[in-house]
């Protein structure tokens, strides 16, 4: 078992592993979002549950801090690795022939969507923890005090349309990435059967019906808000 | 036909190397790309000119000693054939053809279009075999009733010629469908099993000791591949290697 992670499979099952958990967590993150869409009230339940659980705050939290460090320090580890086995590119190369785009640029929607959490952080993340931890305030509760204040701040934050744009965007490219992704997670593990085929068709419902399912949200409180 | 060559020339392995035109004129389409080359040196000949080097041995597509990567392609842009089955009718009167040896850390050029491929030897030498008592009680392997599935997988995967088509293709350099391949038409037999949790740890150190990449499921190397190994054997490869990885 010694130095199983400084092996290329070790690396590969380690990578695929932390993906799992990611598509896991993006499943449970879109389940609450679009609670939003439907009631205000269970969005803003859901979300004061999940932001003051013990158990989601000082247990999941952690482990997806590290899932999600892990598998963007994990891409770019191997990313510089490939690029020293082979330190002299072809003149001409024609990957369109015999791979898909989404499987050979997967380092660069890795990269927006990296920027894409650089945002979310800034937005959502970050005041959360100021207001919970070093403020204090672990209400959930709007300034005055009238009710929760989630879905008061989700709206307000997609009132700029320029945001709405840059979610949209990141959310294309969350689905490139989750394109070659989704499948390649389960090659890396050694499932490749007679489900593979079944698989890869639910992947591709996955990979673009999730991020859609985002966009349509974000666009949803920005109308809603402006109307 | 008449064609333009883009080759690439190196003169040694410490040679910098660059592409270098070549015209050649009245190219039969029924010619094979290596009998085009055979054309192209025997001009270069006799003009007095260094001739191109390049791997090959049977011309018959079995032996896996031919490379070249063409027009961006693991031999060429036909499907399921070695760059000796490769004919000149795939290409168009007036094309210009690229042609450079396979590119990988792990195959260092050695002149012109010819790579170093003992990096594969070497990882066949650390467990690509079955130890077999040779003191006159071997069992024949015949007398083993095999599953016809496994029989029939463990051939295909057997079928590998280890011409480095899937490392050319693979933008990672990753030698693994070539690892894959070879521990999978053991793994599947009974006579592979005695040794199977060696065979995979010590064949994917040495794959990795070569310096090949990583393996991110492009699947390019499935396609490139002359003899159509499966990704499947790579998926075996991972269930091997984690399996052995915790006996060991």
């Amino acid at each position: 078992m010694s130095g199983i992670l400084n092996s290329s499979i070790g690396r590969k099952f380690a990578m695929a592993l932390s993906a799992f958990f990611l598509m896991f967590f993006l499943l449970q993150h879109f389940a609450i979002n679009v609670t939003s869409v439907f009631s205000a009230d269970t969005f803003n339940e859901t979300s004061h549950f999940m932001g003051t659980n013990p158990l989601i705050q000082y247990v999941l939290q952690p482990i997806l801090l590290f899932g999600v460090i892990f598998h963007f320090v994990m891409g770019f580890v191997l990313e510089i690795k490939n690029k020293k086995a082979r330190q002299i590119s072809y003149a001409k190369n024609n990957g369109a022939a015999n791979s898909s785009w989404m499987s050979r640029n997967m380092i660069w929607s890795g990269l927006a969507i990296l920027a894409f959490m650089g945002l979310h952080f800034y937005d959502f993340w970050f005041p959360e923890i100021n207001t919970k931890f070093i403020e204090g305030d672990m209400s959930g509760l709007l300034a005055d005090g009238s009710g929760y204040r989630y879905y008061e701040e989700l709206q307000h934050k997609f009132v700029d349309i320029w945001r709405v744009a840059l979610y949209c965007i990141a959310f294309v490219f969350l689905a490139l990435h989750l394109l070659h992704g989704f499948n390649s997670a389960f090659q890396s593990v050694g499932a490749n059967n007679k489900y593979t085929k079944g698989l890869k068709g639910f992947g591709k419902a996955y990979a673009i019906l999730i991020p859609l399912g985002f966009v349509i949200i974000a666009l949803y409180h920005h109308f809603n808000h402006i109307s | 036909m008449n064609l333009t060559l883009k080759i690439w020339r190196q003169k040694n392995a410490n040679d910098k190397g660059k592409l270098v035109d070549y015209k050649i004129n009245d190219v039969s389409p029924d010619m094979s790309f290596l009998e085009m080359l055979d054309v192209l040196n025997e001009q270069l000949i006799n003009k007095g000119d260094d001739p191109v080097a390049f791997d090959h041995d049977c011309r018959e597509g079995i032996c896996g000693m031919c490379s070249l990567y063409i027009n961006g392609e693991a031999h060429g842009p036909d499907r399921g054939i070695t760059t000796c089955q490769l004919h000149m009718r795939m290409f168009k009167d007036g094309d210009t053809i690229f042609i450079e040896p396979f590119r990988a850390t792990a195959f260092p050029v050695i002149k012109d279009l010819v790579v170093d491929r003992t990096a594969f030897d070497r990882i066949q030498h650390a467990g690509g075999f079955i130890s077999v008592n040779t003191s006159g009680n071997t069992i024949d392997a015949n007398a083993i009733p095999i599953n016809k599935h496994d029989a029939d997988t463990a051939f295909e995967a057997a079928t590998c010629i280890g011409c480095g088509a899937c490392v050319a293709s693979c933008k990672n350099s990753s030698a693994m469908l070539f690892v894959g391949a070879k521990v999978s038409q053991f793994a599947l037999l009974p006579q592979g099993k005695v040794e199977a949790t060696e065979r995979v740890l010590n064949m994917v150190k040495q794959m990795d000791e070569e310096g090949f990449g990583n393996c991110t499921n492009t699947g390019a190397c499935e396609v490139e591949c002359p003899k159509g190994i499966s990704l499947e054997n790579i998926a075996r490869m991972n269930r091997e290697y984690l399996s052995a990885s915790l006996k060991g």
